[in-house]
């Protein structure tokens, strides 16, 4: 029931979202066809602009963006005008569709291993480091995962290259054609995620531990092993699951750093060229895919809560 | 699982030639493209009338193998090659080129460049709209091997126009049977030297030779793949690793690396047709006063710019034009005088700079390594102009479509600005000044270089013409000023020549990819050189 009224909520939340993603576009200076090089008259850009109703009053663009726009044709006959969000105003041989459809596959790839990758390694780093707190494993832990967040991926991608397939020449530089391509960018997106999930494990270990079901469980003599891998861990992953969410829908967007430097054909550049472009109808679709997916998996990690704890229910 | 699967890995035969070509294409419609990385693959697909000698960048003979000129200019007759064949089969004929010029004139496709149609008759009423039956334009086809064309008046540059993307043929049926989403279309039918294998966004345009192009015996590669590459440092780094075998740009070339690279043989720079210049809003105060104008060019020292910034051998400019175009000479104009820059300065009112209001010069910037260029020419004007004449200048960064929009509102100051020349005849440059043109965007009307440019370009007398486009543009880079040249652009591709053929430099940066290949071990043996 609780996740049945969740995603009902989810359908006024994405609305709005819309609404305000919408409005914002429009609102930054610059169109979709201010370009270097203008029309040679006016009438071809008043022209242009009829052509994709951009003449037209925001609400009405909105509306038609879902297609909820009828109209009188030439002989007055009112007709369904047919909606805009697959139009893209930069790429206008493509549908929004076929762009979305051949990138996101590819950045959801990358990113299910960029999530693969920090899980493998943030999740033992977090537990050694608790395991081991105040001694050296800790403080060299610590340290390394410090570093993975603070060194941002435009930093560690060209570090990467140079290393692996410049100088070592193991690894492809750029492009997305082998197994072998996808090893680096999944290194240099899944890094800054890895320390991240080091800390919050550690975190939580720490705290796990501390708890009174850890020091009953020890009280009655259960052995250090198996108390921090059987019942600390379940709790101690809480952090790392809630983190989980909003990681996974910001991995499998995509990249716009790291596709762009290893020139991989994700979504994660169309973002941010969406909206410097001012692609209004291609910005909107993304904010409302990326909503979808942010929705989506908070709903997953909710749902998992109720199955890593048992204190936890939905009413 | 299929959704992760059909991101991961796609297996081809390898291409011929690989080539990185900057931005993803926006499209590869003829009537609706504007860039130079659009041309570059599309001229490879839709030919036109005319097409561009690799070397020289002036037309020569493309789908039409000949032309008759009337003798007063107005009217050409072209002559269609007999043996034209779509990629997918079936003849390309005279109406073909009809349909395909008045598609791109029609207000429905919108295109940017129908501006080119206004030099037909009744082009530009066609195009705005004013008349709605195509056959009064003056193009038409008396049978199916003859295009004839009537101007408005002589056009000495028109055949140069024939070369444009905006001009090329495409074809009739498979666009009125999938309308906007044409290009989709598979088997597409092509007329160039290629065909569109596939056209995957932002990761690659596959192009194989078109077998039925009349002049197919002369392709030199089976298949071309083209990158869409916005980073100077993924570009050079497939370069180098040997996954690329061509880089066109100046843009692609990392700018730190830049004295490095110049010196290597593999690393081409040349004569590009465009100018960097800044803007001037003579709308506002006291920018309406051409002394200031003038003042404000007198005091900036270009050569330093070019030495200690550009690095590519750009050449300091006081003109708009670039002196390599054909038939013409550009006037002197003004050069770097401090003394008659304060001078002017002080006439206008303000001796020293004294109350001269404080002004914002506009320019773009964030991502990528070009840009940072004009970040420093920024303040480096910021110092000049301090310095020569004691104004003081603020620097204002902003996005790109911002500084479009300012522009086309005319609300800024000043503004960096640049224009590259679509077709080497000046009007391609001098045409964007007049008063009613959308490029203009410096509030600057004056009805004598308006009447001068159109007088020059009735005129068949290249001697005369030439004489009349040089009084105009002395008006503009002399007297005038709402625009201040700063240099003329130097192009820089990077390629080796042991590896490729049929590649050359012209001024347009216009590669026609019919005639790249790679070198083979025969022809490497044959030619000792």
């Amino acid at each position: 029931m609780y996740f049945i009224r969740r995603l009902l909520f989810a359908v006024p939340l994405l609305l709005i979202i819309s609404v305000i993603a919408f409005t914002l576009v429009h609102l930054v200076p610059g169109g979709p066809f201010d370009r270097e090089r203008a029309p040679a008259s006016p009438e071809i850009e008043r022209n242009l602009r009829a052509t994709y109703h951009l003449d037209e009053p925001v609400w009405k663009q909105y509306l038609r963006f879902f297609g909820l726009v009828w109209e009188k044709d030439m002989n007055g006959r009112w007709h369904h005008a047919p909606a805009s969000f697959n139009i893209s105003y930069k790429y206008r041989s493509h549908r929004v569709s076929d762009i979305i459809g051949q990138s996101l596959p590819v950045s959801m790839t990358l990113g299910t291993l960029a999530f693969g990758f920090a899980m493998a390694v943030g999740l033992p780093l977090g537990f050694l480091t608790a395991a081991r707190r105040g001694r050296w494993p800790d403080y060299a832990g610590s340290f390394l995962a410090m570093l993975a967040v603070c060194v941002p991926g435009f930093v560690v991608a060209p570090l990467l290259i140079l290393i692996f397939s410049i100088k070592l020449q193991w690894l492809p530089v750029a492009l997305w054609e082998s197994p072998a391509h996808m090893v680096l960018p999944t290194i240099a997106l899944g890094l800054f995620f890895s320390g991240k999930i080091a800390r919050l494990f550690r975190e939580g270990m720490l705290n796990a531990m501390q708890s009174e079901f850890v020091a009953a469980a020890r009280a009655k003599g259960l052995g250090e092993n198996i108390l921090l891998l059987k019942h600390a861990v379940r709790i101690a992953i809480l952090p790392v699951v809630s983190f989980s969410g909003p990681m996974l829908a910001d991995l499998l967007t995509g990249s716009f750093v790291i596709e762009n430097i290893f020139q991989i054909p994700g979504i994660g550049v169309f973002f941010i060229n969406s909206a410097l472009n001012s692609d209004y109808t291609v910005a909107v679709d993304l904010a409302l895919l990326y909503a979808v997916l942010l929705i989506g998996l908070n709903l997953v990690v909710d749902f998992s809560y109720t199955l890593l704890d048992p204190r936890v229910k939905y009413e | 699982m299929c959704l992760l699967c059909s991101g991961c890995i796609h297996r081809e035969p390898p291409a011929d030639v690989t080539i990185i070509n900057n931005a993803e294409p926006e499209s590869l419609d003829p009537a609706i493209i504007t860039g130079l990385p659009e041309f570059r693959i599309m001229l490879g697909l839709f030919e036109g009338l005319m097409r561009l000698d690799p070397k020289t960048a002036q037309p020569i003979p493309g789908l039409a193998q000949s032309c008759d000129i009337s003798p007063d200019g107005c009217t050409y007759t072209f002559h269609l090659r007999t043996n034209l064949v779509w990629s997918t089969g079936g003849p390309v004929t005279a109406n073909d080129v009809v349909y395909s010029w008045l598609r791109a004139a029609s207000p429905a496709t919108a295109s940017d460049y129908a501006g080119e149609f206004f030099y037909l008759k009744n082009g530009e009423d066609f195009v705005t709209g004013k008349i709605k039956d195509p056959s009064l334009v003056g193009v038409h086809a008396p049978d199916e091997y003859t295009v004839s064309v009537e101007l408005n008046h002589p056009t000495t540059f028109f055949l140069k126009l024939c070369t444009m993307p905006v001009m090329s043929v495409v074809p009739r049926q498979t666009i009125e049977k999938y309308g906007a989403r044409w290009l989709m279309a598979r088997p597409l039918p092509s007329c160039g030297p290629f065909e569109l294998a596939y056209w995957r966004p932002n990761d690659k345009v596959r192009l194989v030779k078109n077998s039925r192009y009349w002049d197919a015996t002369n392709t030199r590669s089976q298949i071309i793949d083209i990158l869409p590459v916005g980073s100077p440092d993924t570009a050079l780094n497939l370069y180098e690793n040997g996954q690329a075998d061509i880089v066109l740009d100046r843009t692609l070339v990392p700018g730190e690396l830049l004295d490095v690279l110049l010196k290597r043989p593999d690393f081409h720079p040349f004569d590009y047709l465009g100018n960097y210049f800044i803007r001037i809003n003579v709308t506002k105060k006291p920018f309406d006063d051409p002394r200031v104008r003038r003042a404000l060019a007198l005091a900036i020292d270009k050569e330093r710019i070019v030495t200690k910034i550009t690095r590519a051998g750009e050449k300091a400019a006081a003109t708009l034009v670039p002196p390599w175009i054909a038939n013409y000479t550009s006037p002197p104009g003004l050069g770097y005088d401090p003394a008659l820059a304060r001078k002017l300065l002080a006439e206008a009112g303000y001796p020293g700079g004294k109350g001269f209001p404080r002004f914002e010069y506009m320019f773009n910037g964030a991502a990528g390594g070009g840009d940072k260029i004009h970040q420093d020419i920024a303040i480096e004007l910021q110092q000049m102009w301090h310095d020569n004449l004691g104004v003081q200048m603020d620097l204002r960064q902003v996005e790109w479509k911002v500084l479009l929009s300012s522009y086309s509102h005319l609300d800024f100051e000043t503004a960096r600005s640049s224009w590259v020349g679509d077709y080497d005849d000046a009007n391609t440059f001098l045409d964007c000044f007049l008063s009613d043109n959308g490029n203009n965007r410096t509030g600057w009307k004056n009805a004598r270089y308006d009447a001068l440019i159109h007088e020059a370009n009735e005129q068949t007398d290249l001697k005369k013409r030439a004489e009349l486009l040089e009084q105009a543009e002395s008006l503009l880079v002399h007297d005038e000023l709402p625009i201040i040249p700063i240099y003329y652009y130097v192009g820089l591709d990077y390629f080796d020549t042991n590896k490729i053929q049929g590649f050359y430099q012209n001024i347009l940066d216009d590669h026609p990819l019919e005639y790249i290949g790679k070198v083979s071990s025969r022809s490497k043996v044959q030619s000792p050189n």
